[in-house]
């Protein structure tokens, strides 16, 4: 079964239609019971970091998802969740993230001039540290949908997918059980399914 | 890089897919998510679902097609059309629409733009213009289109965006159903005075206008058509064959 975490953070319709149409019923919830029987978590987000870190917080759901993701379970960050996975964030101050990856949240304009922000379209991933196993129903090349203003840095030996938008932008990242990719999967077609799919297939052994 | 986008605009009242000329004479088309299921497999990079209805029941009916279109579509989703206060915004943003575009709603309640980008943050709000020129100047519309509001529709379009309008879907009045190609003219002035993305709407009669667009407009993000795609005119993979040949940034 998969929770995907519910903290009154945006809109969940299309995620959990997205797991639905790969044949997965996930369960949208923010109670303990249910972060613990899961196989695995989604910390889904949108908005601003600090709104977001504030309802996380408020939700009660921080120290069962810890918990969980210390014993193993896959963690999937999406947008502002794989933001949320960070040290901290440099977004209008200073903020605390859960400190599961380490790097933190900047501004894209701080890296980019002359280009528009957000980040917002398709835009084609670029695999680093190898081809992680989220990604072995994809190739490099393919296109997913990105929306955001902010991106992770000093991620490097976390990241597993870039993609170039005037510098390289972190797309994906994954320590051992704790993964995050700032694009939605559930708004990038096929390919986004696809890597839903490796998701609620991923086996402990993939995840070193 | 940023692909362009290739964006078929749905039209929708009473349940039905339908498209006009000049904004009258309407024709049905086809089922909304039948539609929109062929356009994502077709390789569409967006869809935007424009709501026509006039009548509460209407409403109620668009709202459950989004609804089954967002839970089988899984691609962007822009809606469109009777859009007047938050509580719209909440009501198809619940429904699986990603972004909400706002038009007559905007001009009769300027504050709305500011409002939804503070909620909803400003990629989800977009602002729609129709513009026509008057006496050489462009002039924003209302009420699709029937209504001329003596607005300048770049300074429109400057204040909207400061407001939180995270991009601007341009539809000219003046080529609208003609099929001559875009109206550069005009989107340039728009793609000047603004940063954010910038779509344009309005005159796509074939591949050349799109490719005509992209490379002369290098400003513009997207193109947005309703009755060339329904009708088979331009198909969409043709298209992005066609804008990959000719060094456009595309998604295939």
């Amino acid at each position: 079964m998969t929770v995907i975490i519910d903290y009154g953070v945006g809109n969940l319709f299309s995620l959990v239609s997205s797991f639905r149409s790969i044949g997965e019923e996930a369960v949208v919830s923010s109670r303990k019971e249910d972060i613990e029987k899961a196989d695995r978590i989604v910390l889904p987000g949108v908005g601003a970091f600090r709104d977001a870190a504030e309802k996380l917080e408020q939700s009660g759901t921080v120290p069962a998802l810890l918990e969980e993701t210390k014993k193993g379970k896959p963690l999937l960050g999406i947008c502002l969740g794989m933001q949320l996975l960070f040290d901290k964030s440099y977004e209008y101050g200073e903020y605390k993230g859960l400190g599961l990856i380490r790097g933190e949240i900047v501004p894209i304009s701080e890296r980019v001039k002359n280009l528009k922000i957000p980040h917002m379209g398709w835009n084609a991933l670029s695999f680093k540290n190898g081809k992680h196993p989220l990604f072995k129903y994809i190739n490099e090349g393919d296109y997913v949908y990105f929306v955001h203003s902010y991106c992770g840095v000093n991620c490097e030996n976390h990241t597993v997918a870039t993609a170039e938008y005037g510098t390289e932008i972190t797309a994906a990242v994954a320590c051992k059980n704790i993964l995050g990719c700032q694009f939605h999967p559930e708004k990038s077609g096929d390919v986004g399914l696809a890597i839903l799919k490796a998701f609620l297939e991923l086996k402990e052994g993939d995840l070193c | 890089m940023i692909t362009k986008r290739i964006i078929p605009c749905l039209d929708v009242r009473e349940g039905r897919v339908v498209k006009g000329t000049n904004f009258e004479g309407l024709r049905d088309v086809s089922s909304p998510v039948e539609l929109a299921k062929y356009y994502s497999k077709c390789g569409a990079d967006e869809l935007v679902f424009y709501d026509i209805t006039a009548s509460s029941d209407g409403r109620k009916l668009f709202t459950d097609i989004l609804c089954e279109t967002a839970k089988n579509v899984f691609i962007p989703l822009t809606v469109g059309g009777g859009i007047n206060s938050v509580e719209d915004f909440d009501r198809v943003l619940k429904c699986g629409a990603d972004k909400v575009s706002v038009n007559s709603g905007a001009i009769a309640n300027p504050k709305i733009i500011g409002e939804a980008a503070k909620l909803y943050g400003d990629q989800c709000v977009v602002l729609s213009v129709d513009i026509k020129r008057v006496d050489g100047v462009f002039r924003v519309f209302a009420k699709g289109g029937r209504e001329d509001t003596g607005l300048d529709a770049v300074e429109w379009i400057k204040r909207c965006v400061s407001d939180g309008a995270g991009e601007v879907v341009v539809n000219s009045i003046d080529t609208d159903g003609v099929k001559g190609g875009f109206d550069l003219e005009m989107l340039e002035a728009v793609c000047n005075a603004v940063s954010v993305p910038v779509i344009a709407s309005g005159g796509a009669g074939n591949v050349g206008h799109f490719i005509e667009l992209f490379k002369k407009l290098p400003g513009a993000d997207a193109g947005l058509a309703a009755s060339i795609f329904h009708f088979g005119e331009v198909k969409i993979s043709e298209l992005k064959q066609e804008m990959k040949k000719n060094g456009i940034p595309v998604r295939i």
